[in-house]
């Protein structure tokens, strides 16, 4: 295939409910979205085999593009001509509850803390991090083990060269509890160490009998540097070789592909990752599902995920009621509504997770419910997204008084460029101005933000494309990677321009400057405390903003900046509730500010329930 | 004819029902193939390893790991009782031993000359695993366990708490709209699997435990009082490991909720049966709903058993309930299933149905229907 270009890309998304395929043509506009096609996943009985579902929704991609791909059983691969066959196929998965982790490192805010990086970077579940410090005794320690049987274990500890001892006390409590991996009974358990390697004689001598070792380079080699890439390549590797070729009908599906299978936040993470790099931005990318809420970050460089694994929009519905707390929920809802009926409403959709909101009210609960979910998976994020702890840092008189050390969140939401939304919250809201907000509110994004939601969630197919690493296909289907992000993934919904700072009420905290094209010159005065919505379209548009002399927008207090604001669907949002913002603990003052915000938003239609029409 | 896939719970009046009652570890199936079983009978056995404790002994005798292993009283794999020595230092002229006595009876499991370590391990923990429902040995799995086979009434409720319980049925309300209050609830229902109507209040099924009534089933139950139940707030619906000696099984959701007439009509003809039901509920991929098993005598068996099967989907005539409100919980039959997508209230692009509910003709999202599955 050496000087042609890909014509034709394949990509599945095999998720624990809905098998998604993807089929990206080159145009003459570069590479575009042909079309998608979407089926059951079947991976548990009666089918047991995940390869009916991918042959479903390539089925559905074949009746809507034209082209013919399946012959019988099998993709025709590479394209026999125009209209037979793909040049490239490729899948990622989450089917089965994913990959599932443990991880243990001798200092829990330390290596095991890197551990657990490695592990959610490579797109796995963190079941439990057991560290020497934990405070659990080893019984404990070896009771949980033996209660969670993960798909694999991920062991750090210890810098090179350092004391063995730590590290192998942890060896020998995982061979005391003798785990048992999650999948098939007559496969040893992979455990991966990746600690000291003086201790790695020890180590092997302690689990290399009894579990399925692999030494790897530490990924703590001193304490300033993080090493995290071959622990995670290690871990995508085993999660191909065991944990997917134990669940049914992989084998047969990793025969199909031209690249190994990617753990579908993987996948997505190392495109937000690609993303922030080839743009030198910083970005967040957050995914709500029905059971959890992932979160990418790119600040200064570093990449971060986490999973919020019980904050979801259906299975785990309760679950964020319950750590939201009821009256955080209410705040959002702009309705009075009986608290008791309420929370069985919410039960119900817990226990039918696949339901649909009907009426107005049950999509304003839900979306409020949203609002919390994003607002505490972000929190959990922050924590996580942090300057490595433990680093010795050199510090002049001037740092004296100055209190930031290691540890620190790199999360600024000042230097925040694009916040990207997904998950059917998000990306199915039936007005994009209810996606926006939900973000805004659960984000509280400060200064000049890009927002974007991704139209169908095809980040994960994008993202192993971008991971392709066959010299004859690994550029072309990165640049289609990052074509179709750009071009058909990513919904533009505008920027949100909020400045920072305790404004007096009622005052004027920004005047924005600006020409919208075909509508000439505008001026935006923002008051403390209102909302104003300029519609524009996604295309640089020179901007002077000047705060008032107590507020900021990423400059000094007061100070003026000039730069490119893009609209989107929605447009530029110009939030003056200030930063951080409150809702009111007055009832009815707080009801009367939701239904003005959403007002000016057009969030939700005028009825009678809103008090309007 | 259009059809559409919906989740379903079934309700079926006579059926093949297989349950695996399979070992979490190899050990040995005491039944053979064939033979009639019991819901009590013991089916297979086996012994879970014991727990272990980790003792430091390198630290407690102050002395270098290398050391320990010549310290120990006995080798790798024998036995200690409780208080018994494990490990002793020489001392200085016999004087001044140190040592280390087990904590519990166990076996010496491993010695580690880097970190001083050593392994014990307690007794091994039987583990057992019965019949749950009357009916026939139909599978052996060697050293796994069986399948249990029998022609049963089987319907599945959609959440549930407390796992497998089993009992006479006795239905204590007269009608499916009826509440389940605690004055219907007497001393003679201890051991027994009570019928409810629409709802069970908190203090009726705090009675009920207190009663040592076997198991609940009734339409609905307050979301907001299980945490008082459980002891936490139930935030993912994963249960069934609870310790509560009355399992409960709501057949239609949380809120008051009239049982569905066919639940109810099918649980009152067979009224003072020997019934095995489970609370355990999982929602999630690979759904584990509650149920409630009653075995058919042979005289009651008609011979048209409907085989549990792959949900076919509904169509125009098959009966469903509202699953999400407005209409949450009616129940109606479809009189079409439109392709083009429609425009709800809340502006949501769904497909819908269009379902007949008490004459009236109503749109709702296909997905907010649940299949009533009959037979």
């Amino acid at each position: 295939m050496a000087g042609n270009k890909l014509k034709t890309i394949l990509a599945t998304d095999c998720g624990s409910t809905t098998t998604k395929a993807i089929l990206i043509e080159l145009t003459d506009q570069g590479y575009r979205l042909k079309t998608r096609g979407e089926a059951p996943t079947t991976v548990e009985a009666p089918f047991e085999d995940v390869t009916k579902g991918v042959l479903n929704a390539i089925m559905e991609v074949e009746e809507l593009s034209g082209l013919k791909i399946l012959d019988g059983d099998q993709i025709i691969h590479p394209m026999r001509d125009d209209s037979t066959g793909v040049d490239v196929y490729v899948s990622t998965s989450s089917a089965g509850g994913g990959l599932q982790m443990m991880v243990a490192g001798v200092v829990k805010a330390m290596t095991g803390e890197s551990a657990e990086r490695a592990a959610l970077g490579a797109g796995s579940i963190v079941m439990d991090v057991l560290a020497s410090n934990d405070g659990r005794l080893p019984h404990q320690k070896i009771e949980r083990i033996r209660q969670l049987r993960p798909d694999m274990i991920l062991l750090s500890g210890g810098i090179d060269g350092g004391t063995v001892s730590h590290v192998v006390e942890l060896a020998e409590i995982l061979a005391a509890a003798n785990p048992k991996p999650r999948l098939g009974q007559n496969y040893k358990l992979p455990v991966i160490y990746a600690g000291n390697t003086k201790a790695q004689e020890s180590i092997a001598e302690t689990l290399g009998e009894i579990t399925d070792l692999d030494l790897i380079e530490n990924i703590r080699p001193v304490l300033e540097v993080e090493n995290l890439g071959p622990a995670r390549d290690k871990i995508h590797d085993l999660f191909m070789e065991h944990v997917m070729a134990q669940a049914p009908g992989y084998k047969k599906l990793m025969s199909w592909t031209d690249a190994p299978i990617m753990p579908t936040p993987g996948a997505v993470g190392s495109l937000i990752e690609m993303v922030a790099r080839q743009e030198n931005i910083s970005v967040v990318g957050v995914d709500i599902g029905g059971a959890t809420t992932d979160i990418f970050s790119v600040f200064q460089g570093q990449f971060n995920r986490t999973v919020s694994a019980n904050l979801g929009m259906s299975y785990s519905v309760c679950n964020v009621l319950a750590e939201a707390t009821l009256d955080n929920v209410l705040r959002w809802v702009p309705i009075d509504i009986d608290e008791g009926t309420l929370t069985n409403r919410i039960g119900n959709k817990m226990i039918r997770p696949t339901t649909v909101p009907q009426s107005l009210e049950e999509l304003i609960i839900e979306q409020a419910i949203a609002r919390e979910a994003l607002r505490l998976s972000f929190i959990q994020h922050k924590a996580f997204a942090v300057s490595l702890k433990g680093v010795q840092q050199e510090r002049t008189i001037s740092d004296a008084f100055d209190q930031s050390g290691s540890g620190e969140t790199l999360v600024d939401m000042m230097d925040l460029d694009l916040l990207v939304g997904s998950g059917g919250v998000l990306s199915h809201a039936p007005r994009r101005e209810q996606a926006m907000r939900m973000m805004i509110d659960a984000f509280v994004p400060e200064g000049i933000t890009q927002l974007a939601v991704d139209s169908i969630f095809m980040m994960p197919q994008l993202g192993v494309m971008a991971n392709i690493e066959n010299d004859e296909m690994a550029e072309d289907a990165r640049k289609a990677a990052v074509e179709v992000f750009e071009k058909d993934c990513l919904i533009r919904l505008g920027t949100c321009i909020a400045p920072v700072g305790k404004p007096k009420p009622g005052s004027v905290i920004l005047t924005a400057e600006f020409e919208l094209p075909g509508e000439g010159k505008k001026v935006v005065e923002l008051k403390q405390g209102e909302i104003i919505v300029m519609p524009a379209p996604y295309e640089p548009i020179k901007a002077k903003l000047t705060p008032s002399k107590s507020m900021s927008i990423g400059k000094d207090k007061g100070e003026s900046h000039v730069t490119d604001i893009y609209g989107g669907t929605v447009g530029l949002i110009f939030d003056g509730r200030g930063r951080p913002f409150e809702l009111s603990n007055e009832k009815s003052k707080r009801i009367e500010n939701l239904n003005k915000w959403s007002k000016a938003t057009n969030e939700y239609p005028d009825t009678e329930l809103l008090g309007g029409a | 004819m259009a059809h559409s896939y919906t989740p379903g719970l079934k309700v079926l009046h006579e059926t093949k029902v297989q349950k695996d009652r399979i070992l979490p570890l190899k050990g040995d199936v005491i039944v053979e193939a064939k033979a009639s079983v019991t819901p009590d009978d013991i089916v297979a056995r086996t012994h879970l390893p014991g727990n272990v404790q980790m003792i430091n002994v390198g630290n407690l005798l102050n002395i270098d790991p290398t050391d320990v292993e010549a310290v120990m009283q006995k080798p790798i794999g024998s036995e200690f009782k409780k208080g018994e020595l494990i490990a002793e230092t020489k001392g200085l002229f016999g004087f001044f031993k140190s040592n280390v006595v087990a904590p519990i009876d166990c076996t010496l499991e491993s010695i580690s000359s880097i970190t001083g370590q050593v392994v014990l391990r307690d007794a091994p923990i039987p583990v057992e695993v019965d019949a749950y429902i009357r009916g026939v040995v139909a599978e052996v799995v060697p050293e796994e366990g069986v399948v249990i086979e029998t022609e049963a009434v089987f319907i599945q409720g959609i959440f549930g708490i407390g796992g497998e319980s089993r009992g006479e049925l006795v239905v204590v309300t007269e009608t499916r709209e009826d509440e389940l209050t605690a004055d219907m609830i007497k001393p003679e229902h201890a051991g027994k699997v009570l019928v409810g109507g629409s709802f069970i209040s908190l203090a009726a099924y705090n009675k009920a435990l207190s009663m040592k009534v076997a198991g609940v089933v009734v339409g609905g139950f307050n979301y907001f009082d299980l945490e008082e139940i459980l002891g936490y707030t139930l935030g993912v619906a994963i249960t069934g490991s609870e310790d509560l000696v009355t399992s409960l099984v709501l057949t239609e959701g949380y809120g008051e909720i009239r049982m569905g007439s066919r639940t109810f009509d099918l649980l009152k003809e067979h009224d003072g049966k020997f019934t095995s039901i489970n609370g355990a509920t999982q929602i999630r991929a690979g759904v584990i709903r509650p149920e409630i098993v009653i075995p058919l005598n042979p005289e009651d068996i008609k011979g048209d058993v409907h085989a549990i099967q792959i949900n076919e989907g509904i169509q125009a005539g098959s009966l469903v309930r509202v699953i999400r409100a407005p209409y949450f919980g009616r129940i109606g039959t479809v009189v079409s299933l439109p392709p083009e997508l429609q425009k709800m209230e809340s502006e949501t692009m769904v497909r819908v149905a269009e379902i007949k509910i008490d004459d009236q003709v109503m749109v709702i999202p296909r997905a907010n229907l649940e299949m009533v599955e009959t037979d």
